[in-house]
């Protein structure tokens, strides 16, 4: 059989057109002006409106008097303040419930995500009903119920629910003894300090020892002793250098002691307990996916069910659930943002709420907002991918 | 060799059995509810306590549960004093009345009594559309999806906006509300975000550079930001961007504000669905001769797309449940509805409010889990080729 070549080796006319180069570039021409027309356009229209609307535009309004109150101020701040400080309030109250929120999201959703893996039938059932009752029900109306059905229906201020050790709550938030450091308290912080330092240094010796000789060291022990036990004994040695202002009901307002504004307390319930809810179904996917043999293993080298979960399951859980629990604390910390909804002072109230509404500068105030959201976000994913390609598995 | 009178004694004392006895059951403790019992809430010390904890928990919740529900509700009443404790002088729970008096306007919002039908007629054409799609042996679903992506959204439109032309009067969206809303917030966000969300993610896989970096900056961007700061910007800044005339109105913004913010999550969950596709198909598909969207039509979408509808569903069990955000730029989804009614002096008990709220929390909860039984049934049936 003989092909006939010259048929084929006639140079291919195809049409400028059909050139996938050419189309690709020109494709990609077009996109470019269509979105700069767009830009473009935008652009027009907003300068338009605005001189039409005589809103001033650019950032002058960061150090123009702010004029307002906010209930909860992490650093001092008055009505005097300006806008610019208006928005380092609003962002801290942002990061303080969020960071809150992880911890105690974290910890309920370890738990109840081991719960659903339980043998235990009961306690199996009742992890399941809660994520599926928590997961399904949007978190602004959980929000709206923790405020308005359960933290404003508590008692008002004549009637305070007073406990035992100075806490006062009521429908104006919970009030707690406030810690006052005396002198000499100093000498507890930095025993506090030298702990952390001592058990970190305890932490590396023990392991190059492990990894020296095979001995283990109660690390763990000598860390609770160090961190825990030295500053206490510190605390005592000094003399007890601390003092508690206690919250005073007065006729018409509590007066003195730490208060934690409902709102704050609504908004990290349901951030908790919603996140919680997520978090849990994040780890029993992680669990399960370290198969049963490494299980077996560990128990055939002889190794207890305790440290077979710390030294071979967890690790490698920790591989599958850490990716997905970093989204579940970015999360959190953009859903933080329905403050808004219950009057919680973060940044999207403070900012995009009662800065907007009193410059009318919406560009440039919802375009910080999202700045800042986005920066957590882009940072967080960051060191997620450095994490990622730290612990991926080496394959042959 | 002979043995000794004492070995032969030990010899006949020797009993060998010779037929199987036959098998006991199980002891009763093993077996049954007892045995079911021991297996499952009592087998440790550890788990006899949390048994007992958790038991406690239940014991403590569920009586009042169903107590606030349904033993010490309120069920006839014509206003707050059938709900009130002082008045009553009884233990009060739900106080139903109030969801009865109310729940036209939970439904319908303030849209004008007469014109009530249309939207009834519009729950029938959508429910109508909804069970054609997911029916999965329903007949003729190809016919189906155009109906559901062309027909309904058009004829939705006439119906509930009115068009004067054919004897509709034209109803302003400000008077729209509640179930109502939620659902044509829902829908339009489910039926923008899946094409929205598969141009972008091959957009984002494509090997144009722009067009991936277009895409790339618009998924991160908006999956970025919280949802509440997209609907900020497309109810305060959109209006700045378009010309006066053609500014939308407020629940136009809100809708498109949904749309991408749920097209950039689509994006990244049908990403991974084309991740999972092997090169294979791909080769298979341009050595038979298909150009791009041939190849991404006939057979790397549909698989792709099968093996995402898990995470479809769960997409859209998330935007179901953040339409509710809505109410933060003031529109009157359902919980909008709610939250106004229940401050209404004509109603307004230590009650009303836990009521409202739990009439919010089974609409959202029977949608939603539905939804998500619903993506598990698909998962397993889907799952049936793949098993041996």
């Amino acid at each position: 059989m003989s092909i006939d070549l010259k048929a084929g080796s006639a140079p291919a006319t195809v049409p400028f057109y059909n050139d996938p180069k050419i189309r690709s570039i020109a494709y990609q021409v077009a996109l470019c002006i269509v979105i700069a027309a767009l830009v473009y356009g935008a652009a027009t229209n907003a300068i338009d409106n605005l001189q039409r609307a005589h809103i001033a535009s650019g950032f002058g309004f960061w150090d123009n008097t702010a004029g307002f109150d906010i209930s909860q101020t992490l650093i001092s701040y008055s009505n005097l303040s300006t806008y610019g400080r208006a928005f380092w309030v609003g962002l801290l109250n942002t990061l303080l419930v969020a960071g809150l929120g992880i911890v105690f999201a974290t910890i309920l959703g370890f738990v109840i995500g081991i719960a659903r893996l339980s043998k235990n039938w009961l306690v199996n059932k009742a992890a399941t009903t809660y994520v599926e009752i928590i997961r399904n029900v949007p978190l602004l109306l959980q929000l709206l119920f923790w405020y308005n059905a359960v933290l404003k229906a508590l008692p008002d201020l004549r009637d305070s629910v007073k406990m035992p050790g100075g806490f006062v709550l009521n429908n104006r938030g919970f009030f707690l003894p406030d810690p006052l450091p005396q002198a000499g308290f100093g000498f507890v912080t930095i025993a506090f300090f030298i702990g952390i330092v001592g058990s970190i240094g305890y932490y590396i010796w023990a392991r190059k020892r492990q990894e020296k000789t095979g001995q283990q060291a109660p690390v763990f022990l000598v860390s609770l002793g160090l961190i825990v036990a030295f500053p206490l004994v510190v605390f005592l040695i000094a003399g007890l250098p601390l003092k508690f202002e206690y919250p005073q009901a007065g006729r018409f307002n509590i007066a003195g002691g730490l208060e934690v504004l409902p709102e704050f307390a609504a908004l990290l319930f349901g951030l908790s307990i919603y996140t919680a809810s997520f978090i849990a179904e994040v780890v029993r996917a992680g669990i399960r996916a370290v198969s049963h043999g490494q299980t077996e293993a560990a128990y055939s080298l002889g190794l207890r069910a305790g440290p077979t979960l710390r030294l071979v399951v967890v690790p490698q859980a920790m591989r599958v659930i850490v990716p997905p629990l970093t989204s579940q604390y970015l999360n959190l910390t953009k859903n933080s943002s329905l403050a808004v909804a219950i009057g919680y002072p973060d940044l999207v109230q403070v900012f995009t709420g009662t800065v907007l509404n009193q410059t009318g500068q919406a560009v440039e105030v919802v375009a910080i907002t999202m700045a800042v959201y986005l920066a957590i976000s882009l940072v967080t994913s960051l060191l997620m991918n450095i994490y990622n390609e730290r612990i991926k598995l080496v394959e042959r | 060799m002979t043995m000794s009178e004492g070995e032969l004694a030990i010899a006949q004392l020797r009993f060998v059995r010779e037929h199987t006895l036959e098998q006991e059951p199980p002891p009763a403790s093993m077996t049954g509810t007892i045995g079911w019992l021991r297996q499952n809430l009592f087998s440790s010390p550890f788990n006899i306590t949390l048994t007992i904890l958790i038991a406690l928990l239940a014991l403590w919740i569920i009586p009042d549960l169903i107590r606030f529900l349904f033993i010490d509700a309120v069920w006839t009443g014509a206003d707050r004093d059938a709900c009130l404790e002082g008045v009553q002088h009884r233990a009060i729970g739900a106080c139903w009345p109030f969801v009865w008096e109310r729940l036209p306007y939970f439904t319908y919002g303030s849209y004008p009594i007469p014109e009530r039908w249309r939207v009834d007629v519009f729950f029938v054409l959508l429910g109508f559309g909804v069970g054609w799609l997911l029916l999965l042996n329903a007949p003729r679903r190809d016919l189906g999806i155009v109906y559901c992506f062309i027909v309904l959204p058009i004829l939705s439109f006439i119906l509930l906006n009115g068009f004067p032309a054919i004897g509709l009067p034209y109803v302003d969206t400000v008077l729209w509300g509640g179930v109502l809303v939620t659902i044509v917030v829902a829908s339009v966000g489910i039926a923008c975000s899946l094409p929205i969300g598969i141009v972008l993610a091959l957009g984002r896989r494509s090997r144009m550079p722009t067009v991936r970096l277009f895409s790339v900056a618009f998924i991160e961007f908006v999956r970025g930001v919280p949802l509440v700061t997209v609907l900020f910007m497309a109810s305060v800044m959109l209006p700045l961007f378009v010309p006066e005339e053609l500014s939308p109105n407020k629940l136009l913004r809100a809708l498109i504000g949904i749309a991408l913010f749920a097209s950039a999550y689509m994006a990244e969950v049908v990403r991974a669905g084309l991740a999972a596709i092997s090169k294979g198909q791909f080769e298979g598909a341009q050595a038979v001769g298909l150009g791009y969207w041939q190849m991404m039509r006939l057979i790397v979408l549909p698989q792709a797309l099968k093996i995402t509808i898990p995470n479809i569903v769960n997409t859209y069990i998330g935007l179901f449940k953040d339409t509710s955000l809505v109410f933060i730029v003031g529109i009157f989804d359902l919980l909008h509805t709610i939250e106004v009614s229940r401050i209404d002096p004509k109603w307004a008990t230590p009650v009303t409010s836990t009521t409202g709220y739990a009439v919010a929390a089974i609409f959202y909860l029977v949608f939603c889990y539905g939804m998500s039984r619903y993506a598990r049934m698909t998962e397993t049936r889907l799952g049936k080729s793949e098993r041996r």
